[in-house]
């Protein structure tokens, strides 16, 4: 019985201990965003600022298009997640309640195009969409999510879809139902855990894109986040000397992450579902 | 016989969005960027045929390729194996019955939330040499820190320190619930046999949470494998090449010198090295991932 408290002890020590290290980083950040630049260069910076600057995190607003930076962010995400939703639904519908020729080889194609690394493909694809003058559009980033919607998104609610009996639709459709009505009416309401899943891991996915708006992305009012970000570290203090902003620096990161945050926290339970879910594709 | 015929025009229909979207954004570019990497090609200039030249240049007279193929696979080693064994750590202490599972949980995937780039400047900024947390804390007990991201030989730990932050990630959900899958009778069965917990951890965890070490395995490499943009950012590959990736080195040929064949000769090894690196983990996979009763 002893022992047995001594390791329940032990046991919610190292939890907390390894809690607290891995949110060092994150304290620390917020840390630094709250300083001034007298108590960031020091040895002796303490945890604790003193006076705590609240005006930084206005200030990043001032010194960059931090507004439209974030807007920018906002559509480039917002609507591929829209595309893929309505997408992959279509598409694993199409794959789980009809027959057609050559059906599981297209399956196959589905599944494995989860393999290919995406720097395959990058180079035509930007020759595409250089030949239609979409370079520092956003259509690059926004097109390809309404054409398929990703794989993985497919195969998540074409699994869904088969767990939901063919009876429903058959129900509907005696009642004169076409199939997309069954498809909109009867059993999108049935997926709704689903497609919050694939909603949240799509945001995410286009929230912390990088490459993609690199290469597409040529002008600084059409930037995201994740190159404003950048833009702001190599003009304001980066890693190699420069004027050092790493207060400013520090708060714009810390106002980038606050969307996946908040996401997080509101719908965790689809999120851990979701993940789950990837692990079960084996 | 029409009704069939109906079904199958339905079926085409509902999956032509991603259909069309496989030739215009897969098959084609697939087969452009496999015709590109026999082509000397310079973006302004129409490919021309050079056959296997790009290859074996690259093979032969590119130290830069060598050299970060090796940055890669040294990164990924170091942070597959010990993000593995991190993240089942964490999976087994969350799966003691742990009152607060919900909290504990959500703070080691709190870092997994951290946008790349914001990761990148976080991390950037710990490891300053002068100034940075790390180096301040390990004077405060004697060690003189070294200069992390300016130091040839610490650049790519520091790196697969950065990438351990994530363990709490997905990648102990996945593990989590391959514990909790684990039937409980298990355990109560080896307790009566009073094993001791390296036992049960060998004989009963380990086996039946293998499917699940090995998908985790397989989709860490292949996702480091790809690791880009903290490189890009944190030290755009340096100092003198030592953190130089290969997805970086792969950007700067197709985008910074717009050599568009020879970027696409190394998407493809690129290409064939994943899937060979998956083929041997299956081939691997025979040796030690229990598939049996389930």
């Amino acid at each position: 019985m002893k022992k047995n408290i001594v390791s329940r002890v032990l046991l919610y020590l190292s939890l907390t201990v390894i809690s607290i290290l891995l949110l060092i980083p994150l304290l620390w950040a917020i840390s630094t965003s709250l300083k001034e630049p007298s108590q960031i260069y020091t040895e002796h910076s303490p945890w604790i600022p003193n006076p705590i600057l609240w005006t930084n995190y206005t200030e990043v607003w001032k010194v960059l298009p931090f507004a439209t930076f974030y807007i920018n962010s906002l559509i480039i995400t917002i609507v591929p997640t829209i595309g893929a939703l309505i997408s992959s639904l279509l598409v694993a519908y199409g794959f789980a309640r009809f027959d057609f020729p050559a059906k599981n080889i297209l399956f196959y194609a589905v599944l494995s195009t989860m393999m290919i690394p995406s720097q395959v493909t990058i180079i035509p694809v930007f020759l595409i969409f250089k030949s239609l003058g979409w370079i520092d559009t956003f259509y690059p980033l926004i097109v390809p999510s309404f054409l398929g919607g990703g794989a993985f998104n497919i195969f998540l609610l074409r699994q869904f879809l088969m767990t939901i009996p063919r009876e429903l639709d058959d129900a509907a459709k005696i009642d004169g139902c076409g199939s997309f009505d069954i498809l909109r009416k009867i059993l999108t309401p049935l997926l709704k855990p689903a497609l919050a899943t694939i909603a949240i891991l799509t945001f995410m996915g286009h929230w912390n894109d990088f490459m993609g708006p690199l290469i597409y992305l040529k002008s600084l009012q059409k930037y995201p986040l994740a190159l404003g970000l950048r833009f702001f570290q190599t003009h304001y203090g980066g890693i190699v000397g420069g004027t050092a902003h790493h207060n400013l620096l520090m708060s714009a990161a810390i106002l980038s992450l606050i969307p996946c945050f908040i996401l997080f926290i509101s719908a965790q339970k689809y999120f851990v579902q979701g993940i789950v879910m990837s692990g079960l594709k084996q | 016989m029409k009704l069939k015929k109906r079904e199958a025009i339905l079926g085409y229909f509902y999956i032509s969005p991603w259909l069309i979207g496989f030739l215009i954004f897969v098959a084609g570019p697939m087969i452009a960027s496999l015709y590109f990497s026999f082509c000397d090609y310079q973006l302004l200039i129409p490919p021309k045929w050079i056959g296997i030249n790009n290859y074996v240049r690259i093979f032969s007279d590119d130290p830069l390729f060598m050299k970060s193929l090796w940055n890669t696979l040294y990164y990924t080693v170091g942070s597959v194996i010990l993000g593995v064994i991190g993240s089942l750590i964490l999976a087994v202490l969350l799966n003691q019955r742990v009152r607060g599972e919900t909290i504990f949980r959500s703070m080691f995937y709190l870092p997994t939330l951290t946008p790349a780039v914001a990761m990148a400047i976080l991390w950037g900024w710990l490891f300053n040499t002068e100034f940075g947390l790390i180096n301040r804390t390990l004077a405060r007990i004697g060690i003189q820190g070294p200069a992390w991201l300016y130091s040839t030989e610490w650049v790519i730990p520091s790196f697969i320190i950065m990438s351990l932050w994530g363990i709490g990630g997905s990648r102990m959900i996945i593990l989590l619930a391959g514990l909790q899958g684990i039937p409980q009778e298990l355990y109560d069965a080896a307790e009566v046999d009073g094993v001791n917990w390296w036992t049960r951890f060998r004989y009963v965890t380990f086996p039946l949470l293998s499917p699940s070490l090995f998908f985790v395995t397989v989709t860490g490499i292949i996702s480091s494998f790809q690791v880009f943009t903290t490189s890009y950012i944190m030290t755009s590959g340096g100092p003198a090449n030592a953190s130089l990736f290969y997805v970086l080195y792969l950007y700067r040929n197709a985008f910074e010198y717009f050599k568009m064949g020879y970027a696409s000769a190394l998407a493809w090894i690129l290409f064939i090295i994943v899937i060979i690196l998956t083929l041997l983990q299956f081939r691997l996979a025979g040796k030690w991932v229990y598939y049996g009763g389930q």
